[in-house]
């Protein structure tokens, strides 16, 4: 999309405060530029796998998804579709050259001992300290489904987390202390949201980029966590 | 002499008795070993110990093991797919247990099964709830969780090709939790697209070697779980 293109859809945004700030696939793109060239990166369902549309030309960035594959390429048309190469969410994908297949302990080799560079994953909530809470709402008539979750924040250098600022509710996701189950404890270093990019330095959160049209003043109205 | 291969689904899963632990590998349907899973409904053992990634879509597979009442317990990472729909019910009902762990502990947890590591510390899951009731000890000043490893009586897998030693190959990410799911079992039964002669899969391309693997069956036109899900099938009508 180009500039003015981008412009034009935030002016129609601003008309409309619930359409307030960035898309996802403008929140995608911020991450993306965050994305440095040689990175290995995972991305979790759903969100963030826009971001793989929005590498800069002239990075080289390699996917590994959990299930087995290093060096993952774009959603499968429907004539390539192989039920036996999927994605983390079990889509269709394909392999670039130079991919490589492997098991699942190796795979979680790979994010355990460090050698993922960045994941960026969704959030029911994150904390002030950068605690996540991303894989149960603690309801007990939900089916507990966890998968690599936990391994990811416990092992991936760098973890990036990417949502809506607040629920379809209105309430703050950005809060003091997560009230659903942590996938991980001070694991989050940067957050990107609809309203606003925030860093967790020290256990503190520092907005560094404001979306088009919002105040600082209107993403503290919003968060429940406290701003610096 | 060595020679592994059976020559039916059937054979492959005799002997699989009441009370077993069962390793059946697949993410999902890539790699799932749908035909021995049938074999086993057949077979008909119960009380069964199912140690899985997934629990099953529609009334196939995995799903349609778990519908038939013959598993006791799941230990496994993701209970939860689109169109699960027997899992949930049972579990709801209290009629299923369950054994939640992540899934790279999951994975490391056979492979230590595998290798002959009785237990390991793990940085995974620290400081949440699936921790709760596990001894904890700090390496270098960051806490870990104690794990200990999965054995099991047999594993069902699916792989690509397969030699008269139990030599596999996989196919993409089918691969999965195959290889170490293999060495963990008693006995490792295999089903493969192609069974080969010995020599044909080159030495350097092996995944699994042959010593890990007891029994091969060659299933060669392998049913489609998803085909199977979205067109509502039950295990019963494939026959």
């Amino acid at each position: 999309m180009n500039r003015n293109l981008l412009r034009k859809k935030y002016d129609t945004m601003k008309s409309n405060d619930k359409n307030l700030g960035w898309n996802v696939n403008e929140m995608a793109q911020k991450v993306a530029m965050d994305i440095p060239d040689g990175a290995y990166v995972n991305l979790g369902i759903g969100i963030p796998e826009l971001v793989a549309g929005y590498i800069p030309e002239g990075r080289e960035v390699i996917y590994h998804t959990e299930n087995g594959l290093l060096g993952m390429g774009k959603v499968a048309e429907s004539q390539t579709e192989d039920p036996e190469l999927v994605n983390a969410g079990k889509k269709y994908v394909t392999a670039i050259p130079g991919a490589a297949y492997f098991h699942h302990a190796d795979s979680f080799a790979m994010i355990r001992g460090g050698h993922i560079d960045i994941c960026v994953l969704g959030a029911y909530q994150v904390s002030e300290e950068g605690d996540l809470a991303n894989w149960s709402t603690g309801n007990p008539d939900d089916i507990p489904a966890v998968g690599g979750a936990m391994d990811l924040v416990a092992g991936v250098k760098t973890i990036y987390v990417i949502t809506k600022h607040c629920t379809k509710i209105g309430s703050s996701k950005i809060v003091k202390q997560c009230t659903y189950p942590l996938t991980g404890k001070n694991v989050v270093s940067r957050i990107y949201t609809d309203l606003a990019i925030m860093d967790v330095i020290d256990k503190k959160l520092y907005v560094s980029e404001l979306a088009p049209g919002v105040s600082f003043e209107y993403v503290q109205q919003k968060t429940e966590a406290r701003l610096n | 002499m060595i020679n592994k291969i059976v020559s039916s689904a059937e054979d492959a899963v005799s002997g699989i008795f009441d009370g077993a632990t069962v390793m059946i590998g697949g993410f999902g349907e890539a790699g799932s070993p749908v035909e021995l899973i049938h074999a086993l409904i057949d077979q008909g053992a119960k009380n069964l110990t199912i140690v899985s990634n997934n629990a099953g879509s529609g009334h196939v597979g995995l799903a349609a093991l778990i519908e038939n009442r013959q598993v006791k317990k799941i230990i496994c990472s993701f209970p939860r797919t689109a169109i699960s729909v027997v899992f949930p019910e049972l579990y709801r009902k209290g009629e299923i247990e369950l054994e939640l762990v992540p899934q790279g502990t999951l994975a490391e947890r056979i492979r230590a099964g595998g290798a002959g590591i009785p237990a390991f510390y793990t940085p995974t899951s620290v400081h949440t709830s699936l921790s709760e009731e596990k001894e904890q000890r700090d390496f270098n000043g960051k806490p870990a969780v104690l794990e200990y490893a999965i054995q099991a009586d047999f594993s069902l897998v699916k792989c690509l090709k397969a030699d008269k030693y139990g030599n596999l190959t996989y196919n993409k990410t089918a691969r999965n939790f195959g290889p170490v799911m293999c060495m963990a079992a008693k006995t490792a039964i295999v089903q493969a697209r192609q069974i080969v002669e010995p020599g044909v899969i080159d030495p350097e391309h092996v995944v699994t070697p042959g010593i890990f693997v007891h029994r091969v069956v060659e299933i060669s036109n392998p049913a489609d779980e998803s085909k199977l899900v979205a067109e509502k099938i039950r295990y019963h009508e494939i026959k």
